[in-house]
């Protein structure tokens, strides 16, 4: 049965109705490579969040390093504000099984201790592995996808952000 | 033949060469090492990617630099490093090169970093390593003999890219004593393998190896035709006992004619830089001025060498 996804665009505006009431002077943004990247720097804008955003690339602190090995494109990570006390919520595109959130947390405690910090997808695909959670979800998928399927938010020419299924 | 560095999936096993390095290998570690440049912004400089492994740093000819910068590379990838000083421990007692390899072994090595003053050494424990079925532990050859340095040509060639962005327009001239560097032969490899059009290699007769044209470099013997119009030039450091001799008639008379002037340097492209491997003798292959001028990236050569070592050795433990 072919799965009908919604659209991004839509799910992005829901995202900010759910973060704003909690949006204050010490919340500053964290986007994941790659799509997590993309998304974060539109919450961003809609947010009118003053810190300036950051973005991390997980892949040196990958539980499946030792089987899978270095990824061959790391990007690089920035968190241009101080961390220290700050109220950061982490953007992903999808959440799954939560090892990407955990190697997010462990990467972003080596920049400091943070006072707070909150996840924030525009996904959830069910399958998870690990005791986490986002407190902001935009929409959750009806049914598991099998894990031969690969949910991905890609970003056209103009910008406009689009979920897709890939089959892995 | 079996590539001595490949696993049998075409990737990197242990790093001994770039040359014979595919250019695939090669513009990975480069652009690996790029977000590792970050993590000495961090308040904790630590990854956990090599997080217990023990990386021996095996040394059986002295480097300060090298080794410190290994050892660096290896602790904010989070190993265990352990510094052997081979020169004035077994080898005196007369323990062999791969005996004193199977008792690290024994030891749970994760990786040797090597350096040696016979050139193929670490070929050598690589070759004992697959024969005796251990193709889990890596090898990195951080110089050996006359033959090479390839980290050391890695993070020249991640400095130049840092600056230049691109290797297909430009001029890189190497200055300097040729035939006894390891660190030469390693960028020029890398320089031919990385695309870029025009390499010049500098230097008396009597410092440049009779076949270096075969490496498809452009010869000069004289020092101003060499600089003019390069983009890059990149110092090698005369040593020690090659300064009085048959080779050279003094360091002086060396610095008159092979020595980096600002003069010299003004020949190259205004915005040229300026390389060297360490440690300098100044006032014999380079003038102070230049060394400490405006050109010069050759500190910045040393906070590089710690991420691309960092990429190498992180590329090696996960394949």
């Amino acid at each position: 049965m072919p799965i009908e996804l919604p659209n991004a665009e839509t799910l992005l505006a829901r995202l900010v109705d759910q973060i704003r009431p909690d949006v204050s002077e010490r919340t500053a943004l964290v986007g994941i490579h790659t799509g997590g990247a993309w998304l974060a720097e539109r919450l961003h804008r809609l947010l009118g969040v003053k810190a300036p955003l950051g973005t991390i690339d997980v892949s040196f602190y990958r539980d499946d390093y030792g089987s899978r090995g270095l990824h061959p494109r790391p990007q690089r990570s920035g968190i241009p504000f101080d961390v220290e006390s700050a109220d950061i919520i982490i953007v992903d595109d999808v959440l799954y099984t939560g090892r990407t959130t955990r190697a997010a947390l462990n990467e972003l405690f080596d920049y400091g201790r943070p006072g707070r910090v909150d996840l924030a997808v525009l996904c959830d695909r069910h399958g998870r592995e690990l005791p986490i959670g986002a407190r902001y979800c935009a929409y959750t998928l009806p049914q598991a996808l099998p894990a031969s399927r690969s949910l991905r938010l890609s970003r056209d020419a103009t910008g406009t952000l689009s979920l897709r299924l890939i089959d892995a | 033949m079996r590539n001595p560095q490949l696993n049998r999936h075409g990737e990197l096993q242990h790093l001994l060469s770039l040359d014979g390095l595919p250019l695939s290998i090669l513009g990975a570690i480069l652009d690996i090492a790029a977000p590792f440049t970050e993590v000495a912004e961090r308040e904790i400089k630590k990854l956990p990617l090599l997080r217990g492994k023990s990386v021996f740093n095996l040394f059986f000819e002295n480097s300060t630099r090298t080794r410190t910068t290994f050892e660096i590379a290896a602790k904010r990838l989070s190993a265990d490093v352990i510094n052997l000083n081979v020169s004035t421990s077994s080898t005196k007692k007369g323990e062999t090169l791969l005996d004193t390899v199977d008792n690290l072994c024994a030891m749970q090595a994760d990786m040797f970093v090597v350096r040696h003053e016979s050139s193929g050494a670490p070929y050598l424990i690589a070759d004992h390593l697959h024969a005796t079925g251990r193709d889990d532990i890596h090898v990195v050859n951080a110089g050996d003999g006359r033959h090479a340095h390839p980290t050391q040509g890695l993070l020249d060639m991640y400095t130049i890219r840092h600056f230049k962005k691109e290797f297909h327009n430009l001029i890189v001239v190497v200055v300097g004593d040729v035939l006894h560097s390891r660190v030469a032969r390693s960028q020029l490899a890398a320089l031919t393998t990385l695309g870029v059009p025009e390499v010049r290699v500098v230097g008396p007769r009597t410092l440049l190896p009779t076949d270096v044209e075969r490496m498809g470099v452009r010869v000069c013997h004289d020092m101003r035709e060499g600089l003019r119009g390069a983009d890059v030039v990149m110092m090698l450091r005369l040593q020690n006992e090659r300064m009085n001799g048959a080779l050279l008639p003094s360091p002086q008379e060396y610095f008159k004619v092979w020595g980096l002037t600002p003069e010299k340097l003004a020949l190259a492209k205004p915005d040229a830089i300026v390389m060297h491997p360490g440690p300098m003798n100044r006032g014999v292959e380079i003038d102070s001025t230049v060394a400490d001028g405006g050109q010069a990236v050759i500190l910045p050569q040393v906070t590089f060498g710690i991420a691309v070592r960092m990429a190498v050795m992180s590329m090696l433990a996960g394949n």
